[in-house]
């Protein structure tokens, strides 16, 4: 027995990446109050974008190749798929978000030739091997919460004392009131998208390079656990999904140490249908009422 | 005559037209041959089409559970067939399993062997049915007070977490694990399925033009005037969930027929998704459309299009494009095309002896207008 | 509405017309083909997608490269060229039926495949219905030939695979625990688990089994519950993707004992992660590369003188053992066609249990259920400073 102590550390590093890809779901949630099923995809297709470049360029070009390569996907998946049905029942925009999940999920199939894509030339430094505590593990598990929490700082501050940060809460507080107040709507949309992708790069980056291969279906299970995340913290508020992502990645951790291995992803759900039952807001979220 | 008597002639006449269809094929054509193949598949996916419809599209509960309920009825199908002298072959890890007997077996036993199969499987798929909706009475009781996406991502959940457990190994004696099933009796024609598949959707027609079916699409209208009218909201949410997973179980027991072997890996949340796409391509509200646009993914996915992943389509040869996978890129995008241009699906939320109707000039210029 | 439904009517039907028009002409056992030589049609049921994707590209290429070598054969006095007809059944047990459909659909006399076991089953229901042999390459579970008429295979199972791996475990490495890790629903996976655990238990060893769920990329935990087990082996039948994943973990994770892995592990990808990293590997396969120098070289200048072959082979020209395997099964079913004089399936079904052919994996013939006649495994070791496969021993269980 070796203690608990390696499972506590790649607990926190799950829950670090779980979060970057929560804080995605979390933000176009609280605007739109939609789940961006395609959220998930959109990680995955950073990691390829990853692993295609990091073959081809050099890193300072493939690194930021990735970031800008995935904003410009979520910008485009919103315009297209989003934003003409914004008058639309929330059904038909959630039925969109799952068709856009599946539209990439076989073109990346197309493209990938449905083979699992390996990470063939991992980013160097973090990818490499370190001991703590007697705990041998990869250099960039030590980095992804530090990491997360460092880039949540960044966007809280973004969100509390900037002009476009004002007008996301405005428009997370009331969508017609907002849009009636002169906020660009459709400007704080893009931008939530933007940011959402922008953190699910930094977060393929991270979780590629600890775990590095791409296949199609990558996208799908943390993209889920991570929406748990944002539920479990409270949909719409930034710190609940953190937490609720660290929370999460630590107990998955947990449950594979004790032997539960059959059950580490269903435990997830079961969480979220307790939460969903016993809590709806989760942990930090506001109440919401419904107006008839 | 009359519009009335005129549409169910019309109805009638298509329904039979097409079953006739499908027995010229079954004597036509061996039952391996590729028509055969997608016209059942196409059947059993029309069935859970419309018995997701039933809640998506007429209820107006959005449930994500479907895979899961599937999957329900085709273990139950699966372990009540299998016949005996199998057994130790299928649950080879498992010491041929816990359960030692099989329905179509017993009834053989004083039905004669072909009436008596027939009947044990029909049972069998009747007892999948009855799970499902017994589990979903169960998940009824707690998701069912969540709102629209809540309720959807909280049945998705569930569907994975019994994925789960029917791959558990310490449940081997009984779903076999990890481990395929397999060797059970299945129909091997075509029209089997889609007698069944009829008569199923023909109860759910029934239930739809029911009482029951107007306080349901009341509900999906307007959940706090159906409520002012008196509907028992609680209620008849439950009533429609458990209707659904009732014949998504049965549905599922027929695709275990279908595919001739069960594991829970085919019952993702990705055949969910599949079969939600189906239900708005054919038109969310429309049982006819959820028919039509089954078999129009099917056939298409499964045969028609092949050639898009073969390098040679319509004649034109391109391997370089037409390569393996092309084809689903397709299917998406007009997938992504009927969700954002054509709301309605192929039919709106009409049905069969609509078709008959003349188009008003008036609604006509109104969706000119538009 | 009414007209975009009639649109797509139309499109649909004028689509089955020409569907019909393709397969019409398919239908037929044996046409003429370019050269004016008539026809045969062996059918390839492999995974060209899915998690099996690239194990069955490689199995293919054994099979192209088969057919680039021997391309005609003599069936009752007369020269038929060999088509192959190759269908994606996309790894998964449900796409089975409807890929086996498609190739009882395009007239083939006898079918090669698959990878994979579970979708083996799948397909020889439709098989066994359709009257057509199936020669089975690498699918290792023995319920793929007990329950099924038409399904042979040329390799070896499960059972012996299993206890290969548990006898040179504890004897060999002398190792008393060992961790054992497959994929749920995996009936490839639980399958060796199952054979594996019974033999090692059986030579006095104690094993810890755990399963993970499909699509897992994060190993770490179950590398360190193997540690915690105080377990000198980890045995991991896994597919390919997962087997990087594994060897990435267990290297960054610092698991000082040995990497078992079945015969999916030997694969260029496998070795490719392995470069480098801190772990030993071994793994039990069908062929060694340098078994026979004449095939060897033949396919590397085959594969390199191909681009899409390469780039199917994983981008460079080591030999698999699937790839040997395939060309083997490739010429067992040519054999077989010419014992059969005909290339009527039910000819073909007749002949192939007398079937003998002496491959470049060894001699192959059939035993009363249709299994390979197979007494004896590779086992090679990962070298990860070549980043190649080297060969250990030949393990046989009597």
């Amino acid at each position: 027995m070796q203690g608990l102590f390696p499972y506590l550390l790649n607990g926190i590093s799950v829950g670090g990446q779980y979060a970057l890809i929560a804080i995605g779901y979390t933000l176009v949630y609280g605007i739109l109050r939609l789940i961006n099923f395609a959220h998930g995809d959109v990680f995955m297709v950073a990691g390829l974008v990853m692993v295609y470049s990091t073959t081809a360029l050099p890193f300072y070009i493939a690194l930021p190749l990735v970031l800008i390569a995935t904003v410009i996907l979520g910008f485009t998946i919103e315009r297209v798929a989003y934003k003409p049905l914004r008058s639309a029942p929330r059904m038909s925009v959630m039925i969109s978000a799952i068709g856009v999940s599946y539209l990439i999920q076989n073109l990346a199939f197309y493209i990938t030739g449905g083979v699992p894509q390996p990470v063939t030339n991992p980013i160097p430094w973090i990818s490499e091997n370190i001991t703590i505590l007697g705990a041998s593990t990869k250099r960039v598990t030590l980095i992804t919460p530090i990491l997360t929490i460092a880039l949540v700082f960044v966007l809280v501050y973004l969100i509390n004392h900037t002009k476009i940060g004002m007008a996301m809460r405005a428009a997370a507080k009331d969508f017609e009131t907002a849009q009636l107040m002169g906020i660009k709507i459709n400007a704080v949309i893009s931008m939530t998208f933007v940011i959402g992708s922008f953190l699910a790069a930094v977060g393929a980056m991270l979780y590629f390079t600890n775990y590095p291969s791409v296949a199609i279906t990558s996208g799908g299970m943390p993209g889920l656990k991570a929406f748990v995340a944002a539920v479990f913290g409270g949909i719409g508020s930034i710190p609940g999904a953190v937490v609720g992502a660290f929370i999460i990645g630590l107990c998955e951790e947990i449950i594979k140490g004790l032997g539960y291995t059959t059950f580490s992803d269903a435990f997830t759900f079961a969480l979220l249908i307790v939460v969903l039952c016993v809590k709806p807001t989760g942990l930090f979220g506001e109440k919401v009422t419904d107006k008839v | 005559m009359s519009m009335t008597k005129k549409k169910t002639i019309f109805t009638a006449a298509v329904l039979l037209v097409l079953l006739a269809a499908c027995v010229v094929v079954d004597l036509t054509l061996p039952s391996y041959h590729i028509v055969v193949t997608v016209i059942k598949k196409a059947t059993v996916y029309s069935l859970v089409a419309v018995s997701m419809n039933l809640l998506n599209g007429f209820t107006g509960l959005f449930s994500l559970g479907q895979a899961g309920f599937m999957l329900l009825g085709a273990y139950a199908y699966g372990v009540l067939t299998i016949p005996v002298d199998k057994r130790p072959g299928v649950y080879q890890y498992f010491d041929g399993g816990a359960i030692k007997f099989s329905l179509p077996e017993i009834f053989a036993g004083f039905l004669g062997d072909n009436v008596g199969t027939v009947v044990g499987m029909l049972l069998a798929l009747l007892v999948g049915g009855i799970l499902a909706a017994l589990m979903a009475y169960l998940i009824g009781l707690p998701v069912l007070r969540l709102k629209s996406d809540y309720l959807a991502i909280a049945t998705l959940g569930f569907a994975e977490i019994l994925r789960a457990f029917f791959q558990w190994n310490a449940l081997g004696p009984i779903t076999n694990g990890s481990n395929l099933l397999k060797s059970y009796p299945a129909f091997s024609h075509a029209t089997p399925y889609v007698v069944l598949a009829g008569l199923m959707i023909a109860i759910i027609l029934l239930l739809i033009t029911s009482t029951y079916g107007r306080a349901f699409r009341a509900i999906r209208d307007d959940e706090v005037a159906a409520e002012a009218m008196g509907i028992n909201l609680a209620k008849h949410k439950r009533m429609a969930f458990i209707i659904s997973s009732f014949f998504a179980g049965i549905g599922g027991g027929m695709m275990a027929m279908y595919m001739g072997t069960i594991a829970a890996a085919p019952f993702k949340s990705t055949l969910t998704y599949e079969i939600l796409l189906i239900v708005v391509i054919g038109g969310i509200g429309s049982i006819t459309g959820s028919i039509l646009a089954s078999f129009l993914y099917i056939f298409s996915s499964e045969w028609l299009l092949r050639g898009l992943d073969a390098g040679k389509f319509l004649g034109i040869n391109a391997p370089g494009i037409f390569k393996n996978g092309f084809r689903m890129v397709v299917l998406s995008v007009i997938i992504m095309v009927i969700v954002l241009f054509f709301r309605k699906g192929i039919m709106g939320d009409k049905e069969l002896p609509d078709l008959l109707d003349r188009r008003p000039k008036k609604r006509k210029k109104e969706a000119a207008g538009k | 509405m009414k007209k975009l439904f009639a649109l797509v009517l139309a499109l649909v039907m004028a689509l089955s017309l020409v569907a019909c028009g393709g397969s019409s002409s398919g239908s037929g056992q044996a046409s003429s083909g370019d050269s004016g030589n008539k026809v045969v049609k062996i059918g390839v049921f492999e995974p060209q997608t899915g998690d099996n994707g690239a194990g069955g590209k490689q199995e293919i290429l054994g099979m192209q490269y088969a057919n680039y070598v021997q391309p005609t054969v003599e069936i009752g006095g007369e020269t038929y060229d060999v088509q192959l007809e190759i269908v994606d059944n996309r790894t998964t047990a449900e796409n089975g039926p409807s890929a086996a459909s498609e190739l009882v659909n395009r007239g083939v006399s006898v079918v090669l495949g698959s990878y994979g076991s579970g979708v083996s089953m799948a397909g020889g229901a439709i098989f066994e219905e359709a009257g057509i042999p199936a020669i089975g390459v690498t699918c290792t579970n023995p319920q793929v030939t007990s329950d099924c008429s038409v399904y042979f295979r040329i390799c070896f199972l499960d059972p012996f695979q299993g206890t290969v791996l548990a006898n040179y475990a504890y004897n060999e490495l002398g190792v008393s625990t060992a961790y054992v890790l497959g994929m749920l629903g995996s009936d490839y996976d639980q399958g060796l688990v199952y054979y594996f655990t019974e033999a090692f238990e059986d030579l006095g060893g104690t094993v810890v089994a755990e399963s993970f769920p499909e699509g897992t990329a994060n190993f770490v935990s179950y590398i360190n519950n193997a540690k915690s087990a105080g377990a000198g082996v980890i045995f991991a039948p896994v597919s390919i993707n997962y087997a990087q994943l594994i060897v990435e973990a267990a290297d960054a994770q610092g698991f000082d004992g040995a990497l078992l892995g079945s015969d999916t592990w030997d694969s260029n990808k496998v070795i490719e992660s392995a470069k480098g990293k801190n772990i030993s590997a071994f793994v039990t396969t069908f062929y060694q590369e340098g078994g026979n120098e004449a095939f060897d070289s033949g396919i590397k200048e085959w594969i390199n003188a191909n681009a899409d072959a390469k780039t199917n082979n994983g981008g460079n020209d080591m030999i698999a053992a699937v790839t040997a395997m395939g060309y083997d099964a490739y010429f067992t079913a040519l054999e077989a066609l010419k014992a059969a004089g005909s290339t009527e399936p039910k000819a073909v079904l007749e002949a192939l249990p007398n079937v003998s052919y002496e491959g470049v994996s060894g001699l192959i013939k059939f035993d009363d259920i249709g299994d390979a006649v197979r007494d004896s495994a590779f086992i090679k070791t990962a070298n990860t400073e070549t980043g190649a496969w080297d060969f250990v021993k030949v393990q046989t269980v009597g």
